[in-house]
């Protein structure tokens, strides 16, 4: 007989799904650790507790480890006189290899870690993208840290700081991938770890990598610092393959489906069955090379398009981040640096600028593009915009110094 | 512990995933050329050099206990190669070089009752948030709500008859994490927040808390003559920004704190640019352990959509199509005048046009 009873989740051990709290049991009952049973049995009478009553009975605190002041989200039940085996029961988010990659290997020597010190509950990975070890007491929290740390894992970020990045799977198993996800992830997270440790910020700021406009990553809505992989020349066209999708699937839906569901219409199925594009109207939204991934594929002069200020809803409600960069290159080490530099311009404008709990794209509202720009050293483009100006609400007294900025720029760059 | 008897962290932040990358993935890295939908649940990947890998997604409980991730680990081990991804809505992909390995694969993932699907046009695993399991300040549970729906769900899951992609998430409060999906489940609370006033001066940094408000409905106050925060509870939209900085402003609640559901935030640019979820039911019960009234809502719009829309059309497209009044006539449910918004840039929502469909 269970210490604690639940009528209420054994319901959610009924169906087909695999089932969570099954889990926990399994934990609660066969686990040779005596902690680990009374913990998990703690929890369970806890959790439901929480369906019983249709409330949450956790608490935040201070616990980090020694040398950081963030990474741990303390847990201290306020019910805890009830289910004292889990009255602390602290989650460790600790940064993932860039994609998501793991060996069988390197999970089961986590798992041996984590039972030794913690409840036996992982989480593959939370919202922001770490690896959530989820229940340990405040000593556990340090020597599971220590433990891991000797090999290769490092705490991600909570609270006001740089949070842990997320990448898309990428150029390792995506023909579509147009950029150096991995390598991007590492750079930028991997400059600001006194960032993601120290938590010194307004409020959070997350960087997330998509390696093609489909953007599986979320980057654009879900990250203050989103690189999107593109290209710049012509889509690669394989004609032979484009003929042969057109015979398998037939005109009809090559139509329907590929040439008139283009955004901008630079779309022709010739008479012969090939496709004509004309891609100084391509916007590179990924549809049709999605529709048709063995005769269509990105272009070869590729680079990631920089988009600032995504955000979900508090405190002014839900932000897409905005293009700031539309073009880099991302091929040498300098270009590499100079992406960090960016990164770099930005979060310290913020730093400087934010209001307290005020996200980078909040600020970029308040202040306007146009001063963002300007701190972090941007020259205004109009890929940057949707539309121009529509209220004549503005004055133009320098109108004849910045136009002559603009003629100077375009200048430069067709000097090359 | 003395100070000097203290670990130093190495601080080496994100870890270099080539390294447990399998082999065919890091020869190749950059190079693939095409990808085919070979069944669901199954991907196949031709590089450029010819080399070709298998990949098979899998939906998990996402809390994972340590004996399942040691099942799925010896899953990796016996039947795929040894190597586990873990993608964005925590779904597992095994892959193996071998097409002959892929039906063992799935064998063995199914007879340890994990569920193989979530490719293509399917509906792939509900991303969760963290809930009543772990949370500080949720309305609901994530993983019951998740288990529920994708019982309901699974032969969505496991088949792939969806005009496109479909991405559902969850929300266990209104503002914080979350994420757009093409059909979001979030907390909307109903109530303003009930005050313990005895504990506000010693609990909260009342200047923060008054700074949190969206509509600046808080304001400082002498209560029982203890300095406290009070709100106008004409103003208070019932966000619940508050609480996270204040505990003692209690905003959950069992009876008035609901569901609401959103739906067609995309975040492709095929086609057409990014969109945000918009609202279409609220007032939903927050139920547990089963959360039958949010399901049932999912399945409508999931009935509807899967019979309305046009190949490759996200939900928010064939909406845009066929009009909202459509979409609340199909799906039955009602309009309301909580659904025309009043927040900054609402007349970008509003129609200032004759477009309208009889």
């Amino acid at each position: 007989m269970p210490k604690y009873e639940t009528p209420m989740l054994d319901e959610l051990e009924n169906g087909p799904w695999p089932s969570f709290i099954s889990g926990i049991k399994r934990l609660r009952d066969e686990h040779p650790e005596k902690r680990i049973n009374e913990v998990c049995g703690s929890l369970l009478g806890q959790l439901e507790h929480s369906y019983e009553t249709r409330k949450g009975y956790w608490k935040g605190g201070t616990v980090s480890v020694f040398g950081y002041g963030g990474g741990i989200i303390p847990r201290f039940s306020e019910v805890g006189d009830a289910f004292p085996e889990s009255k602390e029961f602290h989650t460790l988010r600790v940064q993932p290899p860039a994609g998501n990659y793991y060996s069988t290997d390197m999970l089961r020597q986590l798992a041996d870690s984590w039972e030794k010190h913690g409840s036996g509950l992982i989480t593959f990975h939370g919202q922001t993208g770490n690896i959530m070890f989820i229940g340990t007491d405040t000593d556990g929290t340090q020597h599971f840290f220590d433990e891991i740390n000797e090999y290769g894992w490092d705490l991600g970020g909570a609270g006001p700081c740089v949070r842990t990045g997320m990448s898309c799977v990428g150029a390792a198993r995506c023909e579509q991938s147009c950029c150096n996800e991995h390598a991007i992830h590492r750079h930028l997270l991997n400059n600001f770890t006194d960032d993601v440790h120290r938590p010194a910020l307004p409020y959070k700021f997350k960087f997330k990598i998509s390696g093609c406009p489909n953007d599986c990553q979320n980057a654009i809505e879900r990250s203050d610092f989103a690189v999107i992989g593109t290209w710049r020349d012509d889509m690669v066209i394989n004609q032979d393959e484009v003929k042969a999708f057109v015979e398998k699937k037939g005109r009809d839906y090559v139509i329907d489906n590929v040439t008139s569901r283009c955004p901008t219409n630079c779309m022709t199925l010739n008479e012969d069955n090939t496709l004509t594009v004309d891609n100084s109207n391509c916007v590179r939204c990924m549809h049709c090379l999605n529709v048709m991934p063995k005769a269509l594929s990105p272009g070869n002069d590729r680079g990631v398009t920089i988009l600032i200020g995504g955000k979900r809803t508090l405190k002014i409600g839900d932000l897409m981040g905005t293009v700031v960069i539309p073009f880099k290159k991302l091929e040498t080490a300098e270009d590499y640096e100079s992406l960090v530099e960016f990164a770099e311009e930005v979060i310290d404008f913020w730093a400087e600028n934010g209001l307290e709990h005020e996200r980078c794209g909040e600020m970029i509202e308040r202040i306007g593009l146009v001063n963002f720009l300007e701190g972090v050293g941007v020259d205004v483009d109009p890929h940057m915009i949707n539309n121009p100006r529509q209220c004549s609400y503005v004055r133009t007294d320098g109108w004849d110094e910045e136009a002559e900025k603009w003629f100077a720029r375009k200048a430069e760059e067709a000097a090359g | 512990m003395a100070l000097e008897e203290m670990r130093q962290p190495i601080e080496s932040g994100c870890p270099d995933g080539f390294q447990y990358m399998h082999p065919t993935m890091r020869r190749n890295y950059g190079l693939w050329d095409y990808h085919e939908n070979v069944k669901p649940g199954v991907l196949l990947h031709v590089a450029k050099s010819g080399e070709k890998i298998w990949t098979i997604k899998v939906g998990t409980q996402r809390i994972l206990d340590v004996f399942s991730l040691r099942t799925l680990c010896d899953i990796g081990d016996k039947y795929a190669e040894g190597y586990i991804r873990f993608t964005l809505r925590s779904n597992i992909e095994y892959v193996v070089t071998d097409e002959a390995k892929v039906d063992p694969l799935i064998k063995a993932i199914e007879d340890a009752g994990f569920v193989v699907g979530g490719t293509a046009n399917s509906v792939t695993t509900l991303s969760h948030t963290q809930g009543w399991l772990h949370c500080d300040i949720p309305g609901t549970d994530a993983s019951g709500v998740v288990k529920s729906m994708m019982d309901e769900l699974i032969d969505e899951f496991k088949n792939c008859n969806m005009p496109n992609r479909v991405h559902i998430t969850t929300s266990c409060c209104q503002i914080n994490c979350g994420g757009q999906g093409d059909i979001a489940i979030n907390v909307q609370h109903t109530k303003p927040p009930k005050i313990n006033h005895d504990q506000v001066a010693n609990v909260c940094e009342r200047p923060s808390v008054v700074a949190r408000c969206p509509v600046a409905a808080i304001r400082p106050a002498m209560v029982n003559g203890k300095p406290s925060l009070e709100v106008d509870e004409k103003k208070c939209i019932c966000c619940g920004a508050c609480f996270p900085p204040c505990p003692p402003m209690q905003i959950n609640d069992a009876e008035h704190t609901k569901l609401a559901i959103w739906v067609g935030g995309n975040h492709s640019n095929a086609r057409g640019k990014p969109t945000f979820q918009k609202l279409v039911a609220a007032g939903i019960p927050n139920n547990p352990p089963r959360w039958p009234e949010a399901t049932a809502i999912v399945k409508r719009i999931l009935k509807e959509y899967k019979a309305g829309a046009k190949d490759w059309e996200r939900i928010n497209e064939w909406i845009e199509r066929i009009g909202w009044p459509r979409f609340f006539e199909v799906t039955g449910l009602p309009f309301t005048k909580y659904h025309v918004d009043n927040w900054r840039g609402a007349r970008a929502s509003l129609n200032a046009s004759t477009h309208i469909r009889f």
